[in-house]
Protein backbone atom coordinates (compact mmCIF):
# COMPACT_ATOMS: atom_id res chain seq x y z
CA UNK A 1 0.00 0.00 0.00
CA UNK A 2 2.24 2.46 1.17
CA UNK A 3 4.99 1.86 -1.22
CA UNK A 4 2.83 2.78 -4.11
CA UNK A 5 4.16 6.21 -3.58
CA UNK A 6 6.32 7.07 -6.14
CA UNK A 7 6.04 10.97 -5.95
CA UNK A 8 8.69 13.04 -4.22
CA UNK A 9 10.99 9.46 -4.75
CA UNK A 10 14.54 9.37 -5.50
CA UNK A 11 15.63 6.81 -7.63
CA UNK A 12 19.52 7.04 -8.46
CA UNK A 13 20.65 5.55 -11.81
CA UNK A 14 23.42 8.41 -12.17
CA UNK A 15 22.50 9.35 -15.37
CA UNK A 16 22.95 12.55 -17.42
CA UNK A 17 19.86 13.93 -16.14
CA UNK A 18 20.38 12.94 -13.02
CA UNK A 19 24.79 14.99 -12.96
CA UNK A 20 22.30 17.81 -14.11
CA UNK A 21 22.37 20.70 -11.46
CA UNK A 22 18.71 21.09 -9.43
CA UNK A 23 18.34 24.52 -10.67
CA UNK A 24 18.28 24.07 -14.18
CA UNK A 25 15.97 20.95 -13.78
CA UNK A 26 14.31 23.21 -11.59
CA UNK A 27 13.72 26.10 -14.02
CA UNK A 28 13.08 23.18 -16.74
CA UNK A 29 10.39 21.90 -14.92
CA UNK A 30 8.25 25.40 -14.27
CA UNK A 31 8.64 26.53 -17.83
CA UNK A 32 7.35 23.35 -19.20
CA UNK A 33 4.21 23.40 -16.15
CA UNK A 34 3.44 26.60 -17.39
CA UNK A 35 3.73 25.73 -21.41
CA UNK A 36 1.34 22.47 -20.39
CA UNK A 37 -1.33 24.81 -20.02
CA UNK A 38 -0.62 27.07 -23.01
CA UNK A 39 -1.08 24.45 -25.40
CA UNK A 40 -4.26 24.02 -27.76
CA UNK A 41 -3.80 21.40 -30.14
CA UNK A 42 -2.29 17.79 -30.10
CA UNK A 43 0.13 18.74 -31.96
CA UNK A 44 1.41 20.05 -28.89
CA UNK A 45 0.99 17.79 -26.67
CA UNK A 46 2.53 15.61 -29.47
CA UNK A 47 5.89 17.58 -29.31
CA UNK A 48 5.38 16.82 -25.32
CA UNK A 49 5.35 13.10 -25.29
CA UNK A 50 8.42 13.33 -27.55
CA UNK A 51 10.20 15.67 -24.91
CA UNK A 52 9.03 13.34 -22.18
CA UNK A 53 9.80 10.39 -23.50
CA UNK A 54 13.34 11.21 -24.66
CA UNK A 55 13.90 12.62 -21.13
CA UNK A 56 12.95 9.74 -19.73
CA UNK A 57 15.02 7.46 -22.11
CA UNK A 58 18.19 9.69 -20.81
CA UNK A 59 17.52 9.24 -17.10
CA UNK A 60 17.49 5.60 -17.29
CA UNK A 61 14.51 5.34 -14.67
CA UNK A 62 12.17 2.32 -16.15
CA UNK A 63 9.06 3.44 -17.82
CA UNK A 64 7.07 1.27 -15.55
CA UNK A 65 7.93 3.12 -12.29
CA UNK A 66 7.04 6.46 -13.79
CA UNK A 67 3.72 4.67 -14.98
CA UNK A 68 3.19 3.80 -11.07
CA UNK A 69 3.21 6.89 -10.58
CA UNK A 70 0.55 7.83 -12.61
CA UNK A 71 -1.62 4.93 -11.01
CA UNK A 72 -2.42 6.71 -7.85
CA UNK A 73 -3.68 9.72 -9.76
CA UNK A 74 -6.32 7.51 -12.07
CA UNK A 75 -8.81 8.59 -10.41
CA UNK A 76 -9.11 12.56 -10.33
CA UNK A 77 -8.43 11.84 -14.07
CA UNK A 78 -11.33 10.14 -14.53
CA UNK A 79 -12.93 12.23 -12.68
CA UNK A 80 -12.20 15.01 -14.98
CA UNK A 81 -12.30 12.83 -18.47
CA UNK A 82 -15.92 12.13 -17.44
CA UNK A 83 -17.22 15.57 -16.21
CA UNK A 84 -15.43 17.46 -19.28
CA UNK A 85 -16.77 14.82 -21.25
CA UNK A 86 -20.72 15.13 -20.48
CA UNK A 87 -20.61 18.45 -19.16
CA UNK A 88 -19.20 20.33 -22.18
CA UNK A 89 -21.96 22.06 -24.11
CA UNK A 90 -21.10 22.01 -28.53
CA UNK A 91 -21.81 19.64 -31.28
CA UNK A 92 -23.57 16.78 -30.12
CA UNK A 93 -21.80 13.13 -31.74
CA UNK A 94 -23.56 10.79 -29.31
CA UNK A 95 -25.72 10.28 -26.96
CA UNK A 96 -26.28 8.01 -23.97
CA UNK A 97 -29.71 8.30 -22.25
CA UNK A 98 -29.67 11.76 -20.96
CA UNK A 99 -25.88 12.82 -21.37
CA UNK A 100 -24.47 13.52 -24.62
CA UNK A 101 -21.29 13.65 -25.31
CA UNK A 102 -19.85 16.91 -27.41
CA UNK A 103 -17.40 17.29 -30.01
CA UNK A 104 -16.14 19.72 -27.68
CA UNK A 105 -16.43 17.82 -24.92
CA UNK A 106 -14.11 15.24 -26.39
CA UNK A 107 -11.42 17.47 -27.34
CA UNK A 108 -11.35 19.16 -23.69
CA UNK A 109 -11.69 15.76 -21.72
CA UNK A 110 -8.68 14.56 -23.81
CA UNK A 111 -6.58 17.66 -23.51
CA UNK A 112 -7.25 17.70 -19.67
CA UNK A 113 -6.43 14.23 -19.48
CA UNK A 114 -2.96 14.49 -21.44
CA UNK A 115 -2.28 17.51 -19.13
CA UNK A 116 -2.59 15.90 -16.18
CA UNK A 117 -0.73 12.58 -16.85
CA UNK A 118 2.58 15.01 -18.38
CA UNK A 119 2.00 17.08 -15.87
CA UNK A 120 3.00 14.65 -12.98
CA UNK A 121 5.22 12.71 -15.51
CA UNK A 122 7.41 15.72 -15.86
CA UNK A 123 7.27 17.01 -12.03
CA UNK A 124 7.84 13.08 -10.93
CA UNK A 125 10.96 12.63 -13.51
CA UNK A 126 12.29 15.98 -11.77
CA UNK A 127 12.07 14.31 -8.22
CA UNK A 128 13.12 11.05 -9.08
CA UNK A 129 16.30 12.04 -10.40
CA UNK A 130 17.35 14.68 -7.71
CA UNK A 131 18.29 13.88 -4.57
CA UNK A 132 15.95 15.76 -1.59
CA UNK A 133 18.96 17.34 -0.66
CA UNK A 134 19.90 18.90 -4.51
CA UNK A 135 16.60 19.98 -4.65
CA UNK A 136 16.15 21.35 -1.59
CA UNK A 137 19.13 23.63 -2.62
CA UNK A 138 18.22 24.66 -5.84
CA UNK A 139 15.13 25.40 -4.43
CA UNK A 140 16.35 27.56 -1.90
CA UNK A 141 18.30 29.33 -4.69
CA UNK A 142 15.42 29.52 -6.66
CA UNK A 143 13.48 31.21 -4.01
CA UNK A 144 16.17 34.03 -3.26
CA UNK A 145 14.95 35.48 -6.55
CA UNK A 146 11.09 35.71 -5.53
CA UNK A 147 10.47 39.08 -3.74
CA UNK A 148 8.89 38.59 -0.12
CA UNK A 149 9.43 34.82 0.19
CA UNK A 150 13.55 35.50 0.12
CA UNK A 151 13.38 36.70 3.41
CA UNK A 152 12.86 33.22 4.57
CA UNK A 153 14.39 31.34 1.71
CA UNK A 154 16.88 29.20 3.76
CA UNK A 155 13.82 28.33 6.59
CA UNK A 156 11.69 27.57 4.03
CA UNK A 157 14.08 25.14 2.30
CA UNK A 158 15.45 23.78 5.41
CA UNK A 159 11.38 22.83 6.52
CA UNK A 160 11.17 21.35 3.39
CA UNK A 161 14.70 19.35 3.37
CA UNK A 162 13.75 18.10 7.06
CA UNK A 163 9.87 17.09 5.58
CA UNK A 164 11.17 14.70 2.84
CA UNK A 165 13.79 13.44 4.88
CA UNK A 166 11.47 12.84 7.13
CA UNK A 167 8.54 10.89 4.92
CA UNK A 168 10.54 7.41 4.72
CA UNK A 169 10.88 7.47 8.57
CA UNK A 170 7.59 8.16 9.20
CA UNK A 171 6.25 5.12 7.01
CA UNK A 172 8.39 2.96 8.49
CA UNK A 173 7.39 3.80 11.63
CA UNK A 174 3.98 3.80 10.61
CA UNK A 175 4.46 0.01 9.22
CA UNK A 176 6.39 -1.03 12.33
CA UNK A 177 3.37 0.31 14.37
CA UNK A 178 0.52 -1.08 11.93
CA UNK A 179 2.58 -4.67 12.53
CA UNK A 180 2.80 -4.50 16.31
CA UNK A 181 -0.89 -3.80 16.73
CA UNK A 182 -1.87 -6.43 14.31
CA UNK A 183 0.56 -8.90 16.20
CA UNK A 184 -1.99 -7.79 19.27
CA UNK A 185 -4.79 -8.88 17.01
CA UNK A 186 -5.98 -5.78 15.52
CA UNK A 187 -7.65 -5.67 12.18
CA UNK A 188 -7.15 -2.98 9.99
CA UNK A 189 -8.45 -4.72 7.22
CA UNK A 190 -11.76 -5.18 7.60
CA UNK A 191 -15.07 -3.52 8.72
CA UNK A 192 -17.65 -0.37 7.99
CA UNK A 193 -15.84 2.92 7.86
CA UNK A 194 -16.44 3.78 11.36
CA UNK A 195 -14.61 1.01 13.03
CA UNK A 196 -12.06 1.40 10.59
CA UNK A 197 -11.60 4.79 11.48
CA UNK A 198 -11.64 3.78 14.62
CA UNK A 199 -9.00 1.38 14.57
CA UNK A 200 -6.70 4.04 13.42
CA UNK A 201 -6.29 4.81 16.69
CA UNK A 202 -3.91 2.73 17.88
CA UNK A 203 -1.66 3.88 14.84
CA UNK A 204 -1.97 7.21 15.15
CA UNK A 205 -1.28 7.91 18.64
CA UNK A 206 1.90 6.03 18.89
CA UNK A 207 2.97 7.67 15.27
CA UNK A 208 2.34 11.17 16.90
CA UNK A 209 4.64 10.35 19.84
CA UNK A 210 7.40 9.44 18.35
CA UNK A 211 7.02 12.03 15.54
CA UNK A 212 6.97 14.80 18.22
CA UNK A 213 9.85 12.31 20.42
CA UNK A 214 11.57 12.80 16.79
CA UNK A 215 11.02 16.33 15.90
CA UNK A 216 12.59 17.59 19.17
CA UNK A 217 15.31 15.43 19.21
CA UNK A 218 15.55 16.80 15.92
CA UNK A 219 15.96 19.91 17.49
CA UNK A 220 18.19 19.45 20.50
CA UNK A 221 20.75 17.78 18.24
CA UNK A 222 20.53 21.22 15.65
CA UNK A 223 21.38 23.71 18.51
CA UNK A 224 23.74 21.32 20.01
CA UNK A 225 25.62 21.78 16.60
CA UNK A 226 25.25 25.44 16.77
CA UNK A 227 22.27 25.77 13.99
CA UNK A 228 21.04 29.33 13.72
CA UNK A 229 19.46 29.43 10.71
CA UNK A 230 20.84 30.76 6.86
CA UNK A 231 22.47 33.66 8.07
CA UNK A 232 26.77 33.47 6.97
CA UNK A 233 25.89 29.25 6.95
CA UNK A 234 28.32 27.30 4.44
CA UNK A 235 27.64 24.33 2.43
CA UNK A 236 30.06 21.36 2.39
CA UNK A 237 28.69 20.80 -1.92
CA UNK A 238 28.36 24.14 -3.44
CA UNK A 239 25.71 24.06 -6.25
CA UNK A 240 28.22 24.66 -9.82
CA UNK A 241 27.09 25.17 -12.63
CA UNK A 242 28.66 23.07 -15.82
CA UNK A 243 29.31 23.41 -19.07
CA UNK A 244 26.11 20.55 -19.50
CA UNK A 245 23.75 22.77 -17.72
CA UNK A 246 24.41 25.42 -19.98
CA UNK A 247 23.92 23.35 -23.06
CA UNK A 248 21.10 21.94 -21.93
CA UNK A 249 19.60 25.15 -21.05
CA UNK A 250 19.77 26.47 -24.47
CA UNK A 251 18.08 23.03 -25.38
CA UNK A 252 14.98 23.61 -23.00
CA UNK A 253 14.74 27.02 -24.14
CA UNK A 254 14.38 25.47 -28.20
CA UNK A 255 12.10 22.93 -26.48
CA UNK A 256 9.82 25.25 -24.71
CA UNK A 257 9.75 27.62 -27.66
CA UNK A 258 9.14 24.77 -29.62
CA UNK A 259 5.95 24.10 -27.46
CA UNK A 260 4.84 27.33 -28.34
CA UNK A 261 5.02 27.64 -31.52
CA UNK A 262 3.13 24.64 -32.13
CA UNK A 263 -0.14 26.55 -30.42
CA UNK A 264 0.21 28.63 -34.14
CA UNK A 265 -0.22 25.56 -36.15
CA UNK A 266 -3.58 25.47 -38.14
CA UNK A 267 -3.39 22.15 -39.42
CA UNK A 268 -5.91 19.99 -37.66
CA UNK A 269 -4.71 16.55 -35.71
CA UNK A 270 -8.23 14.57 -34.77
CA UNK A 271 -9.65 17.37 -33.80
CA UNK A 272 -10.85 20.39 -35.62
CA UNK A 273 -8.70 23.20 -35.10
CA UNK B 1 2.96 -25.46 18.86
CA UNK B 2 5.75 -26.59 16.37
CA UNK B 3 6.59 -24.10 13.74
CA UNK B 4 8.30 -25.46 10.41
CA UNK B 5 9.74 -23.10 8.28
CA UNK B 6 10.22 -24.50 4.77
CA UNK B 7 12.74 -22.94 2.07
CA UNK B 8 11.57 -19.46 3.06
CA UNK B 9 13.17 -16.39 0.87
CA UNK B 10 12.14 -12.84 1.38
CA UNK B 11 12.81 -10.17 -0.77
CA UNK B 12 12.35 -6.28 0.04
CA UNK B 13 11.48 -4.05 -2.71
CA UNK B 14 12.02 -6.93 -5.27
CA UNK B 15 12.63 -4.83 -8.82
CA UNK B 16 13.75 -1.39 -7.78
CA UNK B 17 16.97 -0.51 -7.31
CA UNK B 18 16.73 -0.77 -3.10
CA UNK B 19 16.14 -4.40 -3.59
CA UNK B 20 17.74 -6.21 -0.48
CA UNK B 21 17.59 -10.27 -0.16
CA UNK B 22 17.06 -10.63 3.57
CA UNK B 23 16.07 -14.32 3.80
CA UNK B 24 17.76 -16.93 1.27
CA UNK B 25 16.13 -20.35 1.44
CA UNK B 26 15.38 -20.70 5.00
CA UNK B 27 14.79 -24.50 6.64
CA UNK B 28 14.23 -25.73 10.23
CA UNK B 29 11.72 -26.48 12.51
CA UNK B 30 10.88 -25.42 15.86
CA UNK B 31 9.99 -28.01 18.50
CA UNK B 32 6.72 -27.44 20.38
CA UNK B 33 7.51 -26.05 24.11
CA UNK B 34 11.24 -25.33 23.08
CA UNK B 35 13.18 -22.00 24.00
CA UNK B 36 15.10 -21.23 20.82
CA UNK B 37 17.58 -18.18 20.97
CA UNK B 38 18.17 -16.67 17.25
CA UNK B 39 21.38 -14.53 17.05
CA UNK B 40 23.08 -12.67 14.36
CA UNK B 41 24.43 -9.29 13.28
CA UNK B 42 22.51 -6.18 12.30
CA UNK B 43 20.91 -7.00 9.02
CA UNK B 44 21.67 -10.72 9.38
CA UNK B 45 17.74 -11.64 8.65
CA UNK B 46 16.55 -11.99 12.41
CA UNK B 47 13.59 -9.60 12.46
CA UNK B 48 12.70 -10.37 8.53
CA UNK B 49 12.04 -13.81 9.96
CA UNK B 50 9.97 -13.79 12.64
CA UNK B 51 7.92 -12.11 11.27
CA UNK B 52 7.09 -14.80 8.62
CA UNK B 53 5.93 -16.84 12.17
CA UNK B 54 2.77 -14.81 12.23
CA UNK B 55 1.95 -13.96 8.80
CA UNK B 56 3.22 -10.03 8.89
CA UNK B 57 5.04 -10.50 6.09
CA UNK B 58 4.50 -12.68 3.16
CA UNK B 59 7.46 -14.82 2.07
CA UNK B 60 8.50 -14.33 -1.70
CA UNK B 61 9.17 -17.94 -1.74
CA UNK B 62 9.01 -20.97 0.51
CA UNK B 63 6.63 -21.18 3.68
CA UNK B 64 5.69 -21.63 7.25
CA UNK B 65 4.02 -24.91 8.75
CA UNK B 66 1.68 -24.15 11.89
CA UNK B 67 1.16 -27.60 13.29
CA UNK B 68 1.60 -29.05 9.73
CA UNK B 69 -0.66 -26.41 8.06
CA UNK B 70 0.54 -23.76 5.73
CA UNK B 71 -0.19 -20.46 7.06
CA UNK B 72 -0.16 -18.59 3.89
CA UNK B 73 -2.89 -20.41 2.15
CA UNK B 74 -5.57 -19.70 4.93
CA UNK B 75 -7.88 -16.89 4.96
CA UNK B 76 -7.18 -13.67 6.35
CA UNK B 77 -9.41 -14.38 8.70
CA UNK B 78 -7.85 -17.72 10.35
CA UNK B 79 -4.29 -15.58 10.10
CA UNK B 80 -5.94 -12.88 12.91
CA UNK B 81 -6.94 -15.72 14.39
CA UNK B 82 -3.04 -17.34 14.17
CA UNK B 83 -1.72 -13.90 15.49
CA UNK B 84 -3.50 -14.83 18.76
CA UNK B 85 -1.70 -18.03 19.22
CA UNK B 86 1.46 -16.45 18.24
CA UNK B 87 2.53 -13.55 20.04
CA UNK B 88 5.04 -11.05 18.70
CA UNK B 89 7.07 -8.36 20.60
CA UNK B 90 8.75 -6.30 18.67
CA UNK B 91 11.69 -4.24 18.71
CA UNK B 92 10.60 -1.03 21.58
CA UNK B 93 7.56 -2.72 22.19
CA UNK B 94 6.82 0.52 24.44
CA UNK B 95 6.23 2.68 21.04
CA UNK B 96 3.39 1.18 20.24
CA UNK B 97 1.45 2.50 23.70
CA UNK B 98 -1.80 3.88 22.73
CA UNK B 99 -3.89 3.97 25.27
CA UNK B 100 -5.03 6.05 28.59
CA UNK B 101 -4.66 3.78 31.31
CA UNK B 102 -2.48 0.58 31.73
CA UNK B 103 -5.32 -1.36 31.74
CA UNK B 104 -7.00 -0.27 29.12
CA UNK B 105 -3.64 -0.85 26.90
CA UNK B 106 -2.67 -4.65 27.83
CA UNK B 107 -6.53 -5.33 27.29
CA UNK B 108 -6.31 -3.94 23.60
CA UNK B 109 -4.98 -8.02 22.71
CA UNK B 110 -7.89 -9.91 24.60
CA UNK B 111 -10.25 -7.20 23.54
CA UNK B 112 -9.43 -8.26 19.95
CA UNK B 113 -9.71 -11.63 20.45
CA UNK B 114 -13.34 -11.58 21.63
CA UNK B 115 -13.46 -12.41 25.16
CA UNK B 116 -15.76 -11.35 27.75
CA UNK B 117 -15.19 -8.50 30.02
CA UNK B 118 -14.59 -11.26 32.84
CA UNK B 119 -11.92 -12.62 31.09
CA UNK B 120 -10.35 -9.80 29.92
CA UNK B 121 -9.99 -8.29 33.65
CA UNK B 122 -8.05 -11.77 34.55
CA UNK B 123 -5.78 -11.94 31.76
CA UNK B 124 -4.81 -8.06 32.10
CA UNK B 125 -4.11 -8.69 36.14
CA UNK B 126 -2.27 -12.11 35.31
CA UNK B 127 -0.23 -10.71 32.73
CA UNK B 128 1.13 -7.62 34.62
CA UNK B 129 2.04 -9.58 37.88
CA UNK B 130 3.67 -12.17 35.04
CA UNK B 131 5.66 -9.23 33.91
CA UNK B 132 6.55 -8.37 37.60
CA UNK B 133 4.48 -4.92 38.02
CA UNK B 134 2.31 -4.01 40.87
CA UNK B 135 -1.44 -3.99 39.09
CA UNK B 136 -3.24 -2.11 41.57
CA UNK B 137 -0.71 0.46 41.85
CA UNK B 138 0.07 1.16 38.10
CA UNK B 139 -3.86 0.29 36.29
CA UNK B 140 -4.71 3.75 35.97
CA UNK B 141 -1.68 5.29 35.33
CA UNK B 142 -1.13 6.65 31.58
CA UNK B 143 1.25 4.05 30.11
CA UNK B 144 3.47 7.76 29.10
CA UNK B 145 4.26 8.67 32.75
CA UNK B 146 6.03 5.45 33.51
CA UNK B 147 9.90 4.72 33.51
CA UNK B 148 11.29 3.35 30.35
CA UNK B 149 11.57 0.23 31.77
CA UNK B 150 7.94 -0.09 33.22
CA UNK B 151 6.75 0.73 29.59
CA UNK B 152 8.56 -2.08 27.74
CA UNK B 153 7.01 -4.48 30.86
CA UNK B 154 3.57 -2.97 30.40
CA UNK B 155 4.24 -3.47 26.42
CA UNK B 156 5.21 -7.14 26.90
CA UNK B 157 2.56 -7.62 29.50
CA UNK B 158 0.04 -6.56 26.20
CA UNK B 159 1.34 -9.45 24.21
CA UNK B 160 1.32 -12.45 27.02
CA UNK B 161 -2.48 -11.35 27.62
CA UNK B 162 -3.40 -13.00 24.81
CA UNK B 163 -2.08 -16.10 25.92
CA UNK B 164 0.00 -16.95 23.04
CA UNK B 165 1.31 -20.88 22.64
CA UNK B 166 4.37 -19.45 21.05
CA UNK B 167 6.05 -16.11 21.94
CA UNK B 168 8.58 -14.39 19.95
CA UNK B 169 10.42 -11.39 21.48
CA UNK B 170 12.53 -9.29 19.11
CA UNK B 171 15.86 -7.88 21.59
CA UNK B 172 13.32 -7.40 24.39
CA UNK B 173 16.29 -6.01 26.74
CA UNK B 174 17.89 -3.33 23.94
CA UNK B 175 18.00 -0.53 25.70
CA UNK B 176 17.54 -1.58 29.06
CA UNK B 177 19.98 -1.24 32.09
CA UNK B 178 21.66 -4.22 33.45
CA UNK B 179 19.14 -4.83 36.03
CA UNK B 180 15.99 -4.53 34.08
CA UNK B 181 17.60 -6.99 31.53
CA UNK B 182 18.28 -9.63 34.10
CA UNK B 183 15.12 -9.01 35.12
CA UNK B 184 13.15 -9.09 31.72
CA UNK B 185 14.74 -12.54 31.28
CA UNK B 186 14.29 -14.44 34.12
CA UNK B 187 10.65 -13.48 33.76
CA UNK B 188 10.77 -14.63 29.93
CA UNK B 189 12.30 -17.93 31.98
CA UNK B 190 10.28 -18.97 34.28
CA UNK B 191 7.42 -17.88 32.17
CA UNK B 192 8.67 -20.32 29.86
CA UNK B 193 9.16 -23.01 32.19
CA UNK B 194 5.59 -22.34 33.95
CA UNK B 195 3.54 -22.21 30.78
CA UNK B 196 5.45 -24.63 28.59
CA UNK B 197 4.87 -22.30 26.08
CA UNK B 198 7.46 -22.39 23.29
CA UNK B 199 9.57 -19.43 23.14
CA UNK B 200 11.74 -17.60 20.06
CA UNK B 201 14.08 -15.06 21.64
CA UNK B 202 16.10 -12.80 19.48
CA UNK B 203 19.05 -10.88 21.04
CA UNK B 204 22.42 -9.49 20.18
CA UNK B 205 24.36 -10.60 23.41
CA UNK B 206 25.08 -14.65 23.75
CA UNK B 207 26.27 -13.80 27.09
CA UNK B 208 21.68 -13.53 27.53
CA UNK B 209 20.86 -16.19 25.41
CA UNK B 210 23.41 -18.62 26.18
CA UNK B 211 22.29 -19.76 29.72
CA UNK B 212 18.85 -20.18 28.98
CA UNK B 213 17.99 -21.46 25.28
CA UNK B 214 18.13 -25.28 24.01
CA UNK B 215 19.14 -24.05 21.19
CA UNK B 216 20.68 -21.24 19.48
CA UNK B 217 19.93 -20.11 15.56
CA UNK B 218 22.46 -18.21 14.37
CA UNK B 219 21.96 -15.94 11.31
CA UNK B 220 24.39 -14.59 9.06
CA UNK B 221 23.16 -12.76 5.63
CA UNK B 222 20.04 -14.19 5.48
CA UNK B 223 21.26 -17.71 5.89
CA UNK B 224 20.90 -19.90 8.48
CA UNK B 225 24.57 -20.79 10.00
CA UNK B 226 24.29 -22.95 13.32
CA UNK B 227 21.35 -24.18 14.55
CA UNK B 228 22.30 -26.38 17.57
CA UNK B 229 22.51 -26.39 21.12
CA UNK B 230 24.76 -23.75 22.88
CA UNK B 231 27.27 -26.50 23.82
CA UNK B 232 28.26 -27.05 20.06
CA UNK B 233 27.38 -23.51 18.44
CA UNK B 234 30.16 -22.13 21.34
CA UNK B 235 32.50 -24.57 20.31
CA UNK B 236 33.22 -22.59 16.73
CA UNK B 237 34.30 -19.44 17.91
CA UNK B 238 36.57 -19.11 14.93
CA UNK B 239 33.41 -19.12 12.66
CA UNK B 240 31.12 -16.83 15.23
CA UNK B 241 34.13 -14.27 15.40
CA UNK B 242 34.35 -14.09 11.15
CA UNK B 243 30.60 -13.21 10.93
CA UNK B 244 31.00 -10.35 14.02
CA UNK B 245 29.84 -12.37 16.84
CA UNK B 246 31.52 -13.37 19.79
CA UNK B 247 31.28 -16.20 22.71
CA UNK B 248 30.40 -15.31 26.37
CA UNK B 249 33.50 -13.55 27.98
CA UNK B 250 33.37 -16.77 30.10
CA UNK B 251 34.22 -19.01 27.09
CA UNK B 252 37.22 -17.21 26.15
CA UNK B 253 38.70 -17.44 30.06
CA UNK B 254 38.22 -21.01 29.91
CA UNK B 255 40.00 -21.35 26.47
CA UNK B 256 42.62 -19.44 27.50
CA UNK B 257 42.29 -21.57 30.71
CA UNK B 258 43.05 -24.80 29.02
CA UNK B 259 46.63 -23.25 27.91
CA UNK B 260 47.43 -23.80 31.29
CA UNK B 261 45.20 -26.58 32.14
CA UNK B 262 44.56 -29.24 29.18
CA UNK B 263 41.94 -30.85 31.35
CA UNK B 264 39.96 -27.88 32.05
CA UNK B 265 36.48 -27.91 29.49
CA UNK B 266 36.26 -25.25 27.19
CA UNK B 267 32.72 -25.48 26.69
CA UNK B 268 31.30 -23.60 29.25
CA UNK B 269 29.29 -20.62 28.86
CA UNK B 270 27.56 -19.97 32.24
CA UNK B 271 30.29 -18.29 35.34
CA UNK B 272 28.19 -20.73 37.50
CA UNK B 273 29.48 -23.51 34.93
CA UNK B 274 32.52 -21.90 35.31
CA UNK B 275 33.22 -22.11 38.90
CA UNK B 276 32.46 -25.81 38.95
CA UNK B 277 34.83 -26.57 36.59
CA UNK B 278 37.55 -24.11 37.58
CA UNK B 279 37.46 -25.88 41.54
CA UNK B 280 37.24 -29.07 40.40
CA UNK B 281 40.19 -29.19 38.05
CA UNK B 282 42.39 -26.98 41.07
CA UNK B 283 41.05 -29.38 43.61
CA UNK B 284 41.93 -32.15 41.44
Amino acid sequence: MLKDVTIGQYYPTGSVIHKLDPRTKILFTTAFVVMLFFLNNLWGYLATFVILATITLLSKIPVGYIIRGIKGLVLIIMLTVVLNLFMTPGTVVATLGPLTVTLEGLKVATYMALRLIFLVVGTSIMTLTTSPIDLTDGMEWCMRYIPFVRRYAHELAMMMSIALRFIPTLMEETERIMKAQKARGANFETGNIISRAKNLIPILIPLFISAFRRADELATAMEARCYRGGENRTRMKQLAFEFRDGASLVLMFVMIVGLYLTTWIQIPLLFPV
Amino acid sequence: MSVEIKNLSHTYSEGSPFEFKALKEINLTIEDGSFIGIIGHTGSGKSTLIQHLNGLLTPTSGTVLVDGKDIFETKKAQLIQLRHQIGLVFQYPEHQLFEETVQKDVAFGPRNQGLTEDEIDQRVRQSIKMVGLDFDAIKDKSPFELSGGQMRRVAIAGVLAMEPAVLILDEPTAGLDPRGREEILAQIKSLHSQKQITVILVSHSMEDIGKMVDKILVMNEGEVVFYDTPNRVFTEISTLESIGLAVPEVTYLMRRLKEKYPEIREDIFTVEAAKKEILKVVRG
